[in-house]
């Protein structure tokens, strides 16, 4: 396998309603400084991968508009996954290591503000017996951390203490929505919002952008003084129908894991895609993260969860700390579809 | 230093206009049980899954790959959802080979599909932003125009169109299954049919259809043991944007990049003479002779002669669309990887009645968007 | 088995709604429309005018801020001549889509030409905007009704290079 680092990362701040900017306005601004941000000119970007939502976006074909952000001319080698940039980014690495290309781009992007979006997910449901009943996201959410309370592996208090910690976090996070103080004793005298879930167990909606440039070998050497090296990067998935799933475990991130050699004991940092409160206690004891590893620095989904882009993002912010010194070795993790049906983890370690 | 690719099972289902006999579960089923057993294996040795399809508003589910994952034998392993509009199908096979290639995976199960009679696609389509122009002829209203300008600018004579559409048409009498089969078809019913957005006639055009392909691809080891591989000797994408200030959209630059890299990759330095045969997407009959010059088979403003001296028939010196091609069966989701299945099926000396005889190396062609996404790959009998 | 007869498909009607919002160069555009103006962009890195205004240049993936005013006269460039209906177009048939070069415009756009029969269409033919009455006007592209011919000669294809 080929040595491969995130070397820039690029998002834009994170917003309820994206009023003034498009999504090729929003592309262009992200996609623009993680390239100067690379050091690596345009020209030697050799594949391009983006992750977006027809259904976020109310449109048919609604990837095809973000290309005219890239100026793809010459003609790009160009992909794209109806998924989180996440796996956008995935598959560059694999174009990588084919090979094919020596830098990559990879990119993602949501306006969610547009939909209304708990509602839009109820059609990620399966269509014959699912999605007739009409559960939204946040109902799908509420069931799981129902079974993980029964079953005693989450408690409300401490999913309210991932609430504080998360948006506390994520006051030193300029690009983050929703953020500030709150006390946990406050937040449980608050009422539940969709049961057992309070307002503060779910994420923002939240729109935005962002741009992850991964580069090869010598070419992430030359460019970046302190690479952030992918040493694995695996991903797995789920049944889809709650009924046949134990909801209080997430068993694909555990054997993602174990492919990427996740050791709790050598990570000093994890970002983790946790939409809601409980999803992040769900994937700690998945992953047996211990007090050892901090969680979510930049403040992880529940401070900002753009569709599309969150999963992506957490790869940048993991990034982040390699480059600025606070962690040695990340753990970046990335989800999609209901209650954590599908799990990316992606280990980084600095020089 | 990349690992090779074969495809070693190859499986796709009968296309209709509505496949109600089935769900989506099914369909794609159908198509991934043919390609397991031709290749002689089960799911559970499958290491990756790769999905692709066309928007997911034609069937009116977000990320149907999510509820069809577990029903492909996907549970607990990679899964990735590949749209790249009409080349989708292309792409999501190169993805595939990619996983192999990099050495990631040993044995990658690829589905593609569409099932639009689940929801409207015309609706989906026709969804305008209400502050765009309105659309005035829907997608031929696209091309017709293109259609146009490649006449005027090759000369090509105006029954070019119905010839390709005839060869195509009787093509697909030889594939079980096409979705459109017109038993006693012949030049004049497709000239007298109905012109819809001029010059293009309705038995010029491609069916919308419900149906799925799949591919099993294995690593070299794999390979060796299948007893008809096809190996993948060179894959290629390429994307332009949809409209800029003097971009061609008729023999547009992207196609033309990535058949030349294509070539060049696959050590291809004539491809008239090196390439056995090729089966490329033509959802309207003009685009053969538009698309042979794109791919460097023809000269620009030649390709029509080869339609025209009978080159691309069956029997031709190199015959293109041996299945009847997306004239005659076009899920459009699918419709991109059945290119490059039965570019496969022909280096198997598996293409049944539609086989071309010593076919040893293949091109299979995938287009999509403002003819603005190019997927193409080249299979051979032998490794490269 | 059962007495219960088999269920062959179920429907689940579906409602989302969308509020779809403009970007920066799109406001631009709606709003001068609403004041009978054609307004495109000019790209800094290759100079062409894009028309409609648009936020990026899709060739340089650059940035687009001056505005450039088009006329409502332009050229055909290639056309088609549509003989089938289709889902949400409401017009007699056959009509004539056209791929009309406004003068001051480096970008074809696809417009419905009427008032000239579909057999004496022809690249290079002149045509000119046909507007709504002004008491009618909106941020919309609807204030133009249609182009039809203007009467002027036709432009000699050669004339037309690239575009065709
Ligand atoms: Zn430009």
């Amino acid at each position: 396998m080929r040595d491969v680092a995130v070397v820039s990362f690029a998002q834009t701040p994170y917003k309820r309603r994206e009023n003034t900017r498009s999504e090729v306005e929003m592309v262009m601004s992200v996609v623009a400084q993680a390239i100067a941000d690379s050091g690596i000119p345009k020209r030697e970007i050799g594949f391009t991968c983006s992750g977006s939502s027809d259904y976020i976006a109310g449109q048919a074909f609604a990837f095809v508009g973000a290309v005219d952000a890239l100026g793809a001319w010459p003609p790009i080698s160009e992909s794209h996954v109806e998924m989180d940039g996440a796996w956008a980014l995935y598959e560059a690495w694999v174009k990588i290591q084919c090979g094919m290309a020596d830098a990559a781009l990879a990119f993602a992007f949501g306006r969610s503000s547009m939909g209304t979006l708990p509602e839009t997910l109820t059609m990620q449901l399966d269509p014959y017996t699912l999605a007739p009943l009409g559960v939204d996201a946040v109902g799908m959410a509420a069931l799981q951390a129902r079974a993980a309370l029964d079953a005693g592996t989450v408690t409300e208090e401490a999913m309210a203490e991932v609430a504080v910690r998360s948006r506390r976090d994520a006051k030193a996070n300029p690009e983050a929505q929703l953020k500030g103080d709150f006390e946990v004793e406050k937040l449980l005298a608050e009422p539940y919002w969709v049961s057992p879930l309070r307002k503060h167990d779910c994420p923002p909606i939240s729109d935005g952008a962002a741009a992850v440039v991964i580069a090869a070998d010598d070419v992430a050497r030359r460019v970046h003084r302190n690479p952030a090296w992918i040493r694995a990067i695996d991903h797995r998935i789920e049944p889809h129908q709650p009924g046949i799933r134990n909801l209080t475990r997430s068993p694909s991130v555990t054997l993602a894991g174990q492919k990427t050699h996740a050791d709790p004991a050598h990570l000093d940092v994890a970002e983790l895609h946790a939409p809601f409160t409980h999803q992040e206690l769900i994937l700690r004891r998945a992953l047996e993260l211990g007090d050892g590893v901090r969680i979510n620095p930049s403040g992880g989904a529940l401070a900002a969860n753009p569709m599309m882009v969150a999963g992506l993002a957490r790869i940048g912010e993991a990034a982040r700390q390699i480059w600025s010194g606070g962690a040695r070795r990340a753990l970046a993790h990335a989800t999609q579809g209901h209650c954590l049906q599908q799990n990316l983890v992606c280990i980084l370690e600095g020089n | 230093m990349a690992e090779r690719c074969a495809v070693i099972g190859v499986g796709q289902t009968r296309h209709e206009s509505k496949r109600i006999d089935v769900s989506q579960v099914g369909l794609v089923r159908e198509a991934a049980l043919r390609a397991l057993e031709d290749a002689d294996l089960t799911w559970k040795d499958i290491d990756a899954l790769v999905i692709g399809k066309a928007p997911d508003l034609f069937e009116g589910v977000m990320m149907p790959e999510l509820f069809l994952a577990e029903v492909l034998g996907g549970t607990g392993k990679p899964m990735l959802r590949v749209h790249t509009a009409g080349s989708v199908g292309g792409s999501t096979a190169i993805v595939a080979a990619s996983l192999i290639e990099a050495g990631v995976h040993e044995r990658v199960l690829t589905v593609a599909y569409e099932k639009q009679s689940e929801s409207n696609a015309m609706w989906a389509l026709s969804i305008r932003m209400p502050f765009q122009q309105a659309l005035v002829a829907g997608a031929g209203g696209f091309f017709a125009p293109l259609i146009r300008s490649y006449m005027r600018r090759s000369g090509a004579p105006e029954d070019t169109g119905i010839r390709v559409a005839l060869k195509d048409r009787i093509n697909a009498l030889k594939n079980p299954y096409a979705h459109l089969r017109f038993p006693n078809i012949d030049f004049d019913q497709i000239a007298e049919s109905p012109m819809l957005w001029d010059p293009i006639r309705y038995l010029e055009t491609c069916p919308s259809s419900d149906g799925a392909c799949a591919l099993v691809l294995s690593d070299q080891a794999g390979a060796r043991r299948a007893p008809r591989p096809a190996w993948v000797h060179a894959t290629a994408m390429r994307t332009e944007p949809t409209q800029f200030a003097g971009r061609d959209q008729v023999n547009p630059q992207a196609g033309k990049d990535c058949a030349r890299d294509l070539y060049a990759k696959a050590g291809i330095s004539n491809p008239r003479r090196e390439i056995d045969c090729a089966e490329i997407y033509v959802p309207f009959s003009w685009f053969e002779p538009m698309w042979l010059e794109n791919l460097g088979f023809a000269p620009e403003g030649e390709g029509w002669r080869m339609t025209y001296d009978g080159v691309t028939a069956l029997d031709g010196d190199l015959p293109v669309n041996m299945s009847g091609g997306v004239l005659s069966s076009n899920p459009i989701g699918a419709s991109g990887m059945l290119r490059f299945a039965e570019a496969a099926n022909q280096v198997r000396g598996m293409a049944g009645e539609h086989q071309v005889d010593g076919a040893r190396k293949a091109l299979g062609h995938a287009y999509g968007g403002g003819s603005q996404y190019f997927s193409m790959w080249i299979v051979g009998d032998e490794p490269r | 088995m059962s007495d219960a007869p088999s269920v062959k498909s179920i429907i689940t009607p579906t409602r989302l709604e969308y509020e779809f919002r403009v970007g920066g160069a799109h406001a631009e555009f709606l709003a001068s429309l609403a004041e009978g103006k054609l307004i495109g962009k000019r790209c800094p890195g290759c100079e062409k005018v894009y028309f409609p205004a648009r936020a990026s240049c899709p060739r340089c993936g650059i940035a687009m801020s001056e505005s450039v005013e088009v006329s409502d006269r332009g050229t055909v460039t290639t056309f088609c001549i549509v003989r089938v209906p289709s889902e949400n177009i409401d017009l007699k048939l056959p009509y004539c889509a056209a791929n009309i070069l406004l003068d001051g415009s480096d970008l074809p756009l696809i417009a419905l030409l009427q008032e000239c029969e579909a057999q004496d269409v022809c690249i290079g033919m002149r045509v000119q905007a046909v507007w709504k009455p002004k008491s009618e006007w909106g941020p919309t592209f609807e204030n133009i009704r249609y182009f039809r011919p203007s009467g002027e000669p036709d432009v000699a294809a050669e004339m037309l290079g690239a575009w065709i």
